[in-house]
């Protein structure tokens, strides 16, 4: 059976997405641009523009002044290839192989898929009427090849279907820029006055490949059908989802329980079939009133322990309002993440105490909130607030020493309070200070500790720390912010010490 | 004199017993634990530091609070040496985590759990201290009530877990169903006839323990380890049996 391929080209992919975005613009000119050797260039055009002979590679100022009411807006290409992307996976509704052609383009290999439709003019039908009326304006064509689609797409007529084994003569009236070829083969083409690709494909191989190189024949036949070509297909992630319908709707807690457990051990089976284990997980039930309630819950490590994800949701179920009955329930995982079975090494402690650990962090954070539970690691960098980062798992481990070079406080401000200090001479610690209107004499003292921003990250004055002691023994990290220079720097107090 | 051998014995395994029915866990080895305070020990029933029961610390100010955090760190440090995990509860938490390295706890052992109410500490408290897979459990709270305390000793008794609640400025020093009952106050530092700033003085107050006896003692921490300052420290005067305070410590 020949193969079949559905070329889709975005004809104004970039300015599509900007009208979706601000539907205002649907009938303005505007150009997207970028900057090149320090002018900018037009990248994209929206329609209107298009008809009025705007090409993207002009400089902007030139199209200001033919139009001074264009709109301008920079090109975000990250944003189109994710666009693309998105579209490719909304594709795979009408066929399983779907490629990317960057930067606006779609390639479908629809071998075996259009009869589902009714054949091939209905199924060209379905999918241009669904992205135009998504607000896509989109040019398609089948063919046997992805060459003679592509081709076809871009310079032949809109919507036409190739039939199989004519190739040949859809193309041989097109320009040879309907080829994939680049720009030098495409303007020495040009020179030699070839305006059709059926004048190249009468001439003897062996001349074209001695004038041209490799590619063009390499184009040529791919377009033919007579070299391959393959497509590196999309691969859509795996969705973790289970579906329980109801024949009758569920009303009561115990029914809802039943059915969350009946999910979750079938998703558990599947996670830990495939090695993976569950960090968010959603619960979803849809009411016979067409409302959807949802539950949802996180856990600390990646878990696939039903019992232990059904408590985390137990918490939770008295806020599903089932109302009239819910008809069907579904288990999402919405975050699924590789569980290590070796692995033993959580400090050196036993897996089933880890195991423990985590499921009790789960239950607090499920109960109070994600955001109570906290673990540091050790971070390369003396400024006190920045010398240590927090984790969000629990198996990360300290990839530096922690540093015992210098005494740090036990106790430190979130915040550096203010004091007022009477210092006997700069550079040396004070001899008492004043902290929320109580004067602290200071008897033995240490330091300074100077510790510089760095400049790196940001820039200011640096720190001068001191390790002071009153008569009690209270022990105080104090520090001075600058130095005396033009100014009196300011003094504050920054923890307690042992 | 067999006869006054034996009748030690019998009193000695009775004391034991009773000890055991209070939720003292003596005789079993892997509970002892050297944590450095040899001059403490005569105050402990069965002489060792009770682990696996709730510990109160009261703190008036905010320098006691760190020295208390300190000696805390110290205590702990040695429970989790055989790689332990420690959770350390708190509203509005001011442990600075690589100062605990001075105290030899590697700080990426704990767990910090940061709540908004005290109610929520009380509860994660004692979800934790019934985890058998934790070496210890420190909650910072400002009140708590006799009962609540009582909740918390039971959920120890049962899990071994060892629990310390420290207290900062409370509004009511009031009973509770803890263990002991101690105060932490920060000493000139030891410095050995040397400027500056030398090492760390803690005054350890054993206001109150159960079956115990309580007293002061004094102590420098020093290379890893707390050192008794002997000539400074004094046993509190054994309490007669008429105080009542010993029965409901």
């Amino acid at each position: 059976m020949p193969k079949r391929y559905l070329y889709l080209w975005f004809r104004y992919l970039a300015t599509d997405r900007l009208t979706k975005i601000t539907p205002e613009l649907r009938d303005r000119p505007f150009l997207l641009y970028a900057p090149e050797h320090g002018r900018m260039l037009v990248r994209a055009t929206s329609p209107r523009l298009t008809h009025e002979g705007i090409w993207p590679g002009m400089v902007v100022a030139d199209v200001r002044a033919i139009f001074p009411e264009v709109e301008v807006f920079p090109e975000d290409v990250a944003a189109d290839e994710k666009l693309l992307k998105n579209l490719a996976e909304w594709c795979l509704r009408y066929t399983p192989v779907v490629a990317t052609d960057a930067p606006d383009g779609l390639i479908l290999d629809i071998s075996g898929c259009p009869h589902l439709w009714g054949g091939e003019r209905p199924y060209l039908e379905t999918i241009v009427t669904r992205l135009q009326k998504g607000g896509y304006d989109v040019r398609v064509a089948i063919a046997d090849t992805v060459g003679s689609a592509w081709a076809v797409a871009r310079y032949g007529k809109c919507k036409t279907i190739v039939e199989s084994g004519k190739q040949a003569e859809a193309l041989f009236s097109l320009p040879p820029a309907a080829l994939r070829l680049d720009n030098s083969t495409l303007q020495r083409l040009e020179k030699l006055g070839f305006r059709q690709i059926g004048q190249i494909a009468n001439i003897p191989r062996l001349n074209l490949r001695r004038r041209f190189g490799d590619a063009l024949l390499i184009r040529l036949e791919q377009a033919l059908g007579t070299a391959p070509e393959f497509l590196q297909a999309i691969q859509s992630a795996p969705v973790y989802e289970e579906r329980l319908r109801c024949v009758d709707p569920i009303r009561t807690a115990p029914g809802i329980e039943i059915a969350l457990k009946r999910l979750l051990e079938s998703l558990c089976e599947r996670l830990s079939y495939e090695g993976k284990g569950m960090r968010t997980g959603i619960f979803k039930g849809y009411r016979i009133d067409g409302e959807t309630v949802q539950i949802s819950i996180g856990t600390n490590r990646a878990s696939r322990n039903a019992a232990h994800l059904f408590k985390l949701f137990e918490l939770k179920i008295p806020e599903l309002e089932p109302a009239l009955g819910i008809e069907l329930f579904i288990l999402e995982a919405t975050l699924v993440e590789d569980v290590n079975e070796t692995q033993e090494a959580l400090w050196r402690t036993a897996t089933r105490n880890q195991t423990a650990i985590s499921e009790l962090l789960d239950n607090i954070a499920g109960k109070v909130g994600m955001q109570v539970v906290h673990r540091y690691l050790p971070q390369e960098h003396h400024w006190p607030e920045h010398s240590v980062k927090e984790v969000g798992s629990l198996d990360e481990q300290p990839e530096t020493e922690w540093l015992t070079s210098h005494p740090r406080p036990i106790h430190l401000l979130p915040k550096p309070e203010p004091i007022e200090v009477m210092v006997r001479l700069p550079d040396y610690p004070p001899v008492h200070f004043r902290y929320k209107g109580e004067i602290i004499h200071i008897v033995r003292a240490d330091g300074p500790e100077r510790i510089e921003q760095e400049w790196w990250l940001r820039t200011g004055p640096p720190r001068d720390y001191y390790r002071v002691e009153d008569p009690t023994g209270a022990r105080y990290w104090l520090f001075r912010l600058g130095l005396y220079d033009n100014r009196t720097p300011q003094w504050f107090l920054h923890g307690y010490f042992v | 004199m067999s006869d006054l051998a034996a009748r030690k014995e019998i009193l000695r395994k009775l004391k034991e017993k009773i000890l055991s029915l209070e939720g003292f866990s003596v005789g079993d080895d892997n509970l002892r634990h050297d944590f450095g305070l040899d001059a403490l020990n005569d105050a402990f029933p069965g002489g060792t530091f009770p682990v696996g029961m709730m510990h109160e610390f009261v703190s008036p100010t905010e320098a006691c609070a760190a020295a208390a955090n300190g000696f805390l760190a110290g205590l702990v440090g040695t429970l989790m040496k055989n790689d332990g995990v420690c959770l350390w509860i708190s509203t509005g938490r001011k442990i600075f985590p690589p100062a605990l390295k001075f105290f030899g706890i590697e700080p990426h052992r704990i767990i910090f759990i940061d709540v908004k109410r005290e109610k929520d500490v009380l509860w994660a408290t004692e979800q934790a201290l019934k985890c058998k897979a934790l070496a210890a459990v420190i909650a910072e709270l400002r009140d708590i009530s006799f009962a609540e305390s009582r909740r918390l000793q039971l959920a120890v008794e049962a899990s071994k877990v060892t629990g310390f609640l420290h207290r900062q400025q409370p509004r009511l020093v009031n009973t509770l169903a803890c263990v002991s009952r101690w105060k932490i106050r920060p000493l000139p530092s030891l410095t050995n006839g040397l400027p500056g700033v030398g090492f760390p003085g803690l005054e350890v107050e054993l206001v109150k323990i159960r079956n115990g006896r309580p007293g002061v003692w004094q102590f420098g921490w020093k290379n890893g380890r707390f050192h008794i300052i002997p000539e400074r420290s004094k046993r509190a005067e054994r309490p007669s049996l008429s105080q009542k305070e010993r029965h409901y410590a």
